[in-house]
């Protein structure tokens, strides 16, 4: 790959105060290209986002985002007793580019109804965003994003309680977007998903490898990044990440 | 069916409510999505005093209240920096603090006659003056929830991630609170400090059960608002009871029907298998 990167990090710290929970952090995305941060709870995924959505000034190290910036957050965080269509909810991305007293008109109606129909999700624009499935939700947050006219997508753990076929379809709809030269940041757990993409920045509060997934996701790498918690499947030959205790930060 | 309306007392106190109906049927909506009926029961518990005080010096009841909620919001926001105590229970210990105190100064026998109406409202006691200023109060609540929509619903949907949609959650946790203490300040003269509450609360749960959408819900919370008022009116007026606390009952009566009309729906029509499956998490 070569060109002017759309995302350009270098020896980033980052903190909330106190010491940085994260440091060292330097990898450089280009257009299209797809990235996997993979890392254990608590271990910066977060901290790194909120960096490059800007709503977390860089305690160190410099940052470089060209072209706007969209974010998938987990489907969890939204409140599912909202009142609101699907529709709605990928209007709420006109948001940013409308004058806080004006409301979407046509055109804004227009933008959200496309993203829609590009998540595959044209039929449900009046669906109850609460009585969608997983992953129509997950679209459906998606669709918000590229209202945005985002250039690139930051996305919180896409895959987190949707099943196999939805997975597929997440993955499918990932690849389109890539291949239209968006460039996709994904937080996740999943090693199997991660191996699929592009590149791999593993982090454990502090940057233990990025590059191409063949050679970043040794054992070693993931031992440090999940800090032993790494088993050999028999009959694959893969390295697993055994599941931690779940907890939030 | 009119007879009521012949007195000039009866028609003022109709568009009272009408108007009261449409601010707080609106507002209230916001205010049950942004689980704040526990602050705005506070809010008007807490200016009681300073209504009372008002009463007893003979300065206007919009002023004292004004001036009580500000004490009062002082008062909370001084107690919740004690580090013991949560923010639910400083607001508790401020606004029994005060609302006793309002008691105290209300009933001491040497208040004028008349000052324990505050408890209670006067909505037949509703002068052109106070019609005036429900409906710049409903302009006021309408303008700033029609301008503050796109902000209240991306908050409202996802608050963590709000900011990168050009969400201000401060600014909208603000503006909201600004207009529930317009909106008890100027309704609770009509409704009385321990029924105001009913007004913002009870047409929007109501509507909560009946309608899909933000906007059709407000419209319905505003309906129910009118209808129970209007239906209080009638009954205070043929049954001789107190019209505000008649108003919060039928408000109540029609909350209980919407919830037994839901629950019988669900019941008969049981979640088909073809339907997406409901929030699994």
């Amino acid at each position: 790959m070569s060109g002017d990167p759309v995302v350009q990090v270098t020896h980033l710290a980052a903190g909330y105060g106190g010491p940085p929970v994260l440091v060292d952090v330097t990898f450089a995305a280009q257009p299209g290209e797809r990235v996997a941060v993979l890392g254990p709870n608590g271990g910066g995924k977060s901290t790194l986002f909120r960096v490059l959505l800007g709503e977390l000034p860089a305690a160190g190290g410099t940052v470089d985002v060209r072209g706007r910036r969209g974010t998938v957050p987990q489907t969890e965080r939204s409140r599912l007793d909202f009142p609101v269509s699907a529709l709605d909810v990928a209007l709420m991305g006109t948001l940013s580019r409308l004058p806080w007293w004006k409301r979407p008109g046509r055109e804004e109606h227009r933008a959200a109804r496309d993203a829609l129909a590009v998540v595959g999700l044209a039929d449900l624009a009046g669906a109850s965003f609460g009585e969608l499935s997983g992953g129509q939700r997950q679209r459906v947050l998606v669709a918000r994003a590229l209202v945005q006219e985002a250039d690139v997508l930051l996305l919180d753990e896409p895959f987190s309680g949707v099943d196999e076929p939805t997975a597929r379809q997440l993955e499918a709809l990932f690849d389109r977007l890539a291949a239209g030269g968006r460039t996709l940041l994904m937080a996740t757990h999943d090693l199997e998903q991660a191996r699929a993409w592009d590149r791999v920045l593993c982090l454990n509060r502090r940057q233990i490898a990025f590059g191409a997934p063949r050679d970043v996701l040794t054992r070693d790498a993931l031992e440090a990044t999940y800090g032993g918690a790494v088993v050999t499947l028999p009959e694959r030959g893969e390295e697993a990440v055994l599941p931690a205790h779940h907890h939030e930060h | 069916m009119f007879e009521p309306w012949a007195d000039p007392t009866m028609r003022r106190a109709l568009a009272e409510v009408v108007l009261l109906g449409l601010a707080g049927g609106a507002l209230g909506c916001w205010i049950v999505f942004y689980g704040l009926s526990y602050s705005a029961e506070s809010l008007a518990h807490s200016l009681f005093p300073g209504l009372v005080v008002a009463a007893l010096v003979g300065v206007p009841l919009l002023l004292g209240g004004a001036v009580g909620i500000v004490v009062a919001a002082v008062a909370v926001a001084a107690a919740a920096r004690a580090p013991e105590l949560g923010r639910d229970t400083s607001v508790a210990v401020v606004v029994t603090t005060l609302f006793g105190l309002g008691v105290v100064l209300a009933l001491s026998p040497q208040s004028p006659p008349g000052v324990q109406g505050l408890l209670f409202g006067d909505i037949l006691g509703v002068s052109d003056t106070d019609l005036v200023l429900a409906a710049v109060l409903v302009l006021v609540v309408l303008a700033g929830l029609r301008a503050l929509h796109g902000q209240l619903l991306v908050v409202g949907f996802d608050r963590a991630s709000a900011r990168a949609f050009g969400g201000r959650p401060a600014f909208v946790d603000t503006a909201l609170l600004v207009l529930i203490a317009i909106a008890i300040l100027v309704s609770v003269q009509a409704l009385g400090n321990l029924l105001v509450v009913a007004v913002l609360v009870a047409p929007a749960a109501t509507a909560r059960l009946l309608a899909r959408r933000v906007v059709p819900m407000m419209a319905v919370a505003c309906a129910v608002a009118i209808v129970a008022g209007v239906a209080g009116l009638y009954l205070s007026y043929y049954a001789s009871t107190a019209a505000g606390a008649s108003i919060a009952g039928i408000m109540v009566v029609l909350f209980l029907v919407a919830l037994a009309a839901t629950q019988l729906r669900s019941r008969r029509r049981p979640p088909s298998p073809a339907a997406p499956p409901r929030a699994v998490r």
